[in-house]
């Protein structure tokens, strides 16, 4: 391989001559430390490359020298339960081969070259393949079936294979091309980070990512294979409402980037997950996990590619027919690498000093997630999906800054977070007024089947109160509460207890951090039965003061904090609300049913 | 030696040097000026034979044909020994005290490197302030970084002092229901001063030696009328401290940063000679990641006994926080605590605005064993009714008291109590945990029982004062 020598060096960029036969997107090795680099321009004989680690040391004339290859990423066996840098350096493997402390030129491979696999094929010699078919399997952990695929473009003849104990590189067996070539087939695959991987074909998705935060599942919801982001300042609930949706999704395979974020948010999932119980398959969470870990303090060039390298991988499962979510907090630290880097190429800035390619480069990012049907000649049979969901860091929460306005281009749903709500301490910040999905439609029929008949209209008259409450405050504001009619007065009762025995849910309590569908629609039709039973016994005498404070109103508070297992306590306190809830009654006779009851 | 008289251009704090061989990024440089003046520099960029360097010290008395520089082959360093403790440092590293040279166990370089994320022990040992709107609300743990958002005028020093002199470890209790004792542990202080004034220097000095703290400190100052492209140096200085007394000497390392906002000014102002397409407000696109490399240099490392707890202060221009500084800043810190000019006029010390205030690790720091079965419970409670007394005490403006109902009328009783009694304390008045539970209990106990929802009902049972039942 050519040798190129420096020029130039400007923080994470170096410039170095000589390489002429290199390519853009190539990995090179720069300096007698071998440190990982990108090529990202080529000008004449001078290429300009991203460093991954501290360049410090460097200077013009130290060697740099090309490998022909693209930036990429290896997958097979032993990704889950990974933590790894942006270009995919195991995290764990480098503190045991170098410490605490992050030590430049110290690598090694994102997969372990040592450990043994329990490989068992499911074709057998003679069979026909085709790139993305399956080729047999590995129990990668009691959750996850790894599921062995030939590499897209290959295919061919089986010319043997064998079950067994291999490593990643091993031969499990070949391949005769139609050319009459000879391959070895191994279980581990090589794709470049930049490029997505190739599928049938993108199909629509109606099925609901369900997260468990009922803000999100009833109001807006997202798909699998849909694409969401979360903007907000700093403090408003981003990285609380991404763990929650790693922990409590129904997705079958988590990507998690923590992308120039903080070192300690990282040590909490990793040292969390692996306690928490996934509800869905009764394992720890973080076998179910891969963790990309570039925090903000670790190389900019990384964290730049630290997105590619997990949406790479999360495709790699999705061909196997999984369902992924992946996470990347924060898109803007993103952007902001990419600006750093675009400045010291010295091009010309787009608005905020961000280069002008910042919007086709998130169009691209976010449109490798969707539902697909998987390459392979099954193809049509194994379907998967990549969720997508982003946090977004507008400086000073300004939600016109370009990092934000480009993501709103692609995305589906918009995650609103406020500093107000925040600090009132109603969490999950999200501002149920200006949010949106564009998935509520579709994800319908599904509801009407798994959740209920009316879960869709009762959803939509909450968010109608919801609106019309932000009208009557507004009155309530200037002239008074008692400027409302009576039957108004109910609904603004109504629409703080949506708020705060629906839509707030504390991340950190046990009986409050997960809400199934079922929850959800129980929780809604109990908060609207109170409603109409209210303006009824209202209509027929009862006493507005004596309505609010009924006693089954503590019942219904702490409704949200009911197990899947007392779905029935639903039912008696809709008959309480129904005993309690009476008109035609004088105060007394209202007390008296309530002394009868059972409270 | 490589010595080099080829500087062709000096711009701002830059030097631009001509003909040089082997340089590399980040290496050190010794100016020399015809005046005598010296200055430390280093190299921000290298192209070819050029190099750009940066003077630490300043350009004052420098010229292009008569300027000396000395390239030394290694990047800006500090030499760090135990020794350090008691003593007092100029922006970089220098004995400012009088004292003798430190004779180094080590040589670090000031720059350090990130933590490998799997080697961090996440941090979630309480430290008891004793200042009840940080303890009860906004809890610091040992290995945060928990930066105050101040003002001109404000008193961030003197908050910052009386965390440092009352701040302790509760030993973990075995009961749900009490707090541990005090812990007496290894701890130090490092001060970095990056542009204050002398007398806000003089304040913590003073500070220091009449509590005899000093001992246990380590004073990194760049002063007002220092040069400013030091203050890029010093906080870094004060953190290679730090690490070095908190990994190799297992000490509990609490430092002090003081004033981000001038070091940010420095930042800038070298960013504007470099001519950096700039982000928001001419400061650079990279403070963000720059100042990354300076608060992640906070936390605990599995298996090492000390930790490192940083507690930045930054003076907010115009009071705004949207302001990139204390912007970038809160995005990267694990909460902030924000002072605010009413309370202050109205005489609440420490005027800590709680509501946008924050502590994002005291999840993990406070509960049973750690403080309190209750603690988080409450703490929810207060935010929510100090909340809901602002509302109130807003929509009595502009409708009057009267138009308020009884229960909001509650409200605002509380959050005039919860403002006098809770937030406001003495300067030198240490509270422990359990005082500061008590005295919120106290003040929940002004609203109805039932509006208690934030809190578990057992702990409503055995916590609220039983004389408030009504
Ligand atoms: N759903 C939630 N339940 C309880 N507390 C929350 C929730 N969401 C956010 N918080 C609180 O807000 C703080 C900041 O949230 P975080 O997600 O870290 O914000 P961001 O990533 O937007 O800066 C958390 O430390 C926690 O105290
Ligand atoms: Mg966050």
């Amino acid at each position: 391989m050519e040798q190129g020598k420096i020029v130039k060096v400007a923080g994470p960029l170096v410039v170095a001559e000589g390489l002429v036969e290199s390519k853009m997107y190539d990995l090179v090795r720069v300096g007698a430390e071998g440190l990982m680099g990108e090529i990202i321009e080529m000008r004449g004989d001078r290429a300009s490359i991203q460093v991954y680690e501290e360049t410090e040391g460097l200077g013009p004339g130290n060697p740099v020298d090309a490998t022909g290859a693209p930036l990429s990423v290896e997958l097979g066996p032993g990704l889950l339960e990974s933590v790894y840098d942006g270009v995919q350096r195991p995290l764990d493997v480098l503190e045991r081969m170098a410490g605490a402390f992050l030590a430049r030129g110290v690598t090694a491979p994102g997969l372990d070259r040592e450990k043994q696999w329990e490989f068992v094929p499911t074709v057998s010699a003679g069979d026909t393949v085709t790139g993305g078919d399956i080729i047999g399997t590995v129990q990668e952990n009691v959750v996850i079936e790894h599921r062995i695929m030939v590499p897209p473009g290959v295919s061919g003849t089986i010319a043997d294979i064998a079950g067994g104990t291999y490593t990643v590189t091993d031969a499990i067996g070949h391949l005769k091309t139609a050319a009459g070539e000879t391959v070895p087939l191994m279980m581990m695959q090589v794709w470049p980070i930049r490029m997505p991987r190739p599928y049938t074909r993108r199909i629509s998705a109606s099925e609901p990512l369900t997260t468990g935060t009922r803000v999100i599942d009833t109001f807006f919801p997202i798909v699998m294979g849909g694409v969401a982001c979360i903007p907000g300042p700093f403090g408003a609930g981003k990285t609380v409402t991404q763990h929650q949706i790693a922990k409590w999704s129904n997705a079958e395979v988590v990507i998690f980037i923590g992308c120039g974020e903080r070192g300690n948010e990282m040590t909490d999932v990793l040292m969390e997950f692996p306690e928490l119980v996934d509800p869905y398959s009764g394992e720890p969470l973080m076998k179910r996990t891969v963790l990309v870990a570039n925090t903000s303090n670790m190389p900019v060039a990384a964290r730049e590619a630290s997105v590619y390298t997990g949406i790479t991988m999360a495709e790699y499962f999705r061909d196997m027919g999984y369902n992924v979510v992946l996470q990347a907090d924060s898109t803007s630290r993103w952007a902001e690498a990419m600006r750093e880097i675009s400045g010291r190429l010295e091009e010309m800035p787009g608005d905020e000093g961000f280069p002008a390619y910042l919007g086709t480069k998130l169009a691209a990012f976010y449109e490798r997630a969707g539902k697909v049907e998987c390459l392979g000649a099954d193809s049509g049979v194994r379907n998967g999906s990549v969720s997508v969901v982003g946090s977004v860091s507008p400086p000073g929460g300004d939600l016109s800054e370009p990092v934000v306005q480009n993501t709103l281009r692609v995305v589906k749903v918009f995650w609103a977070l406020q500093d107000q709500l925040a600090f009132q301490r109603h969490f999950p910040a999200i501002d149920w007024l200006t949010s949106y999905s564009l998935y509520l439609d579709k994800v319908e029929t599904y509801w009407r089947n798994e959740v209920s008949e009316e879960f869709r209209s009762r959803r939509d008259e909450c968010m109608a109160i919801l609106q019309r409450e932000n009208e009557l405050a507004e009155i309530v504001r200037l002239v008074g509460l008692e400027a409302l009619s009576a039957e108004e007065q109910i609904l603004m009762e109504t629409a703080k207890t949506i708020r705060e025995d629906f839509l707030q849910q504390n991340a950190f309590r046990d009986d409050d951090q997960f809400s199934s569908l079922k929850q959800q629609d129980l929780l809604l039709k109990t908060i609207l039965l109170f409603h109409e039973r209210a303006i009824e016994a209202h209509g027929s005498g009862a006493a507005l003061k004596d309505i609010f404070v009924a006693p089954v109103r503590e019942r219904i508070t702490r409704a949200k904090y009911l197990g899947l297992n007392d779905i029935d306590q639903y039912e008696s306190i809709a008959s309480d609300i129904e005993t309690q809830l009476v008109g035609g009654g004088a105060d007394d006779e209202a007390r008296a049913v309530y002394a009868g009851g059972e409270r | 030696m490589r010595e080099y008289m080829t500087t062709r251009d000096i711009v701002g704090p830059l030097l631009l040097i001509e003909s040089v061989s082997d340089v590399t990024y980040g290496e050190l440089v010794e100016l020399e000026y015809p005046d005598g003046t010296r200055s430390l520099g280093n190299v921000l960029e290298v192209n070819g034979d050029v190099a750009l360097v940066q003077a630490f010290e300043g350009t004052r008395g420098s010229n292009p044909s008569q300027t000396k520089a000395r390239f030394l082959g290694r990047s800006l360093e500090l030499g760090v020994s135990r020794d350090m403790l008691g003593r007092v440092f100029d922006g970089l590293g220098r004995p400012n005290d009088g004292g003798p040279e430190i004779i180094p166990d080590k040589r670090l370089s000031i720059y350090g490197s990130p933590i490998n994320p799997t080697a961090r022990d996440f941090p979630d040992d309480f430290i008891q302030t004793g200042v009840s709107a940080i303890d009860g609300l906004n809890p610091l743990v040992r290995g945060q970084k928990l930066p105050i958002f101040s003002g001109s005028g404000l008193p961030h020093n003197e908050l910052a002092a009386q965390i440092a002199r009352q701040a302790a470890v509760l030993a973990r209790s075995a009961q749900d229901d009490v707090v541990g004792e005090k812990l007496e542990g290894e701890f130090a202080v490092v001060f970095a001063a990056m542009g204050i004034t002398f007398e806000d220097a003089d304040f913590f000095t003073t500070e220091f030696r009449t509590t005899s703290a000093i001992e246990r400190a380590v004073l990194f100052l760049n002063l007002a009328d220092d040069p400013a492209v030091e203050r890029i140096a010093t906080p870094r200085m004060a953190l290679t401290a730090a690490e070095y007394l908190a990994y190799e000497c297992d000490m509990h390392v609490l430092v002090i940063l003081t004033d981000m906002t001038y070091y940010c000014e420095a930042l800038r102002e070298v960013s504007a000679a470099r001519k950096e397409v700039p982000g928001r407000r001419g400061y650079p696109g990279y403070l963000y990641t720059d100042l990354a490399t300076i608060y992640e240099r906070a936390g605990r490392i599995k298996g090492r006994a000390g930790s490192i707890t940083q507690v930045p202060i930054l003076s907010m221009p115009d009071d705004d926080k949207t302001h990139p500084i204390p912007d970038l800043t809160g995005y990267i810190t694990e909460g902030q605590i924000i002072l605010d000019r009413n309370l202050h006029r109205r005489g609440i010390y420490p005027p800590v605005a709680v509501l946008p205030s924050l502590s994002r690790l005291k999840q993990k720091g406070i509960g049973p064993g750690k403080t309190r079965e209750d603690h988080a419970d409450l703490s929810n409670q207060l935010f929510g009714a100090y909340a809901r007394g602002l509302q109130a005490k807003e929509l009595a403006v502009i409708l009057g008291e009267a138009a308020l109902s009884d229960t909001d009328k509650a409200f605002v009783a509380f959050a005039d109590a919860f403002e006098d009694r809770f937030i406001r304390q003495g300067k030198h008045e240490e509270r422990t945990v359990e005082e500061t539970l008590t005295l919120g209990w106290e003040l929940v106990s002004l609203l109805p029982r039932s509006e208690l929802k934030r809190i578990k009902d057992e702990y409503v049972a055995k916590y609220l004062p039983s004389d408030s039942e009504s």
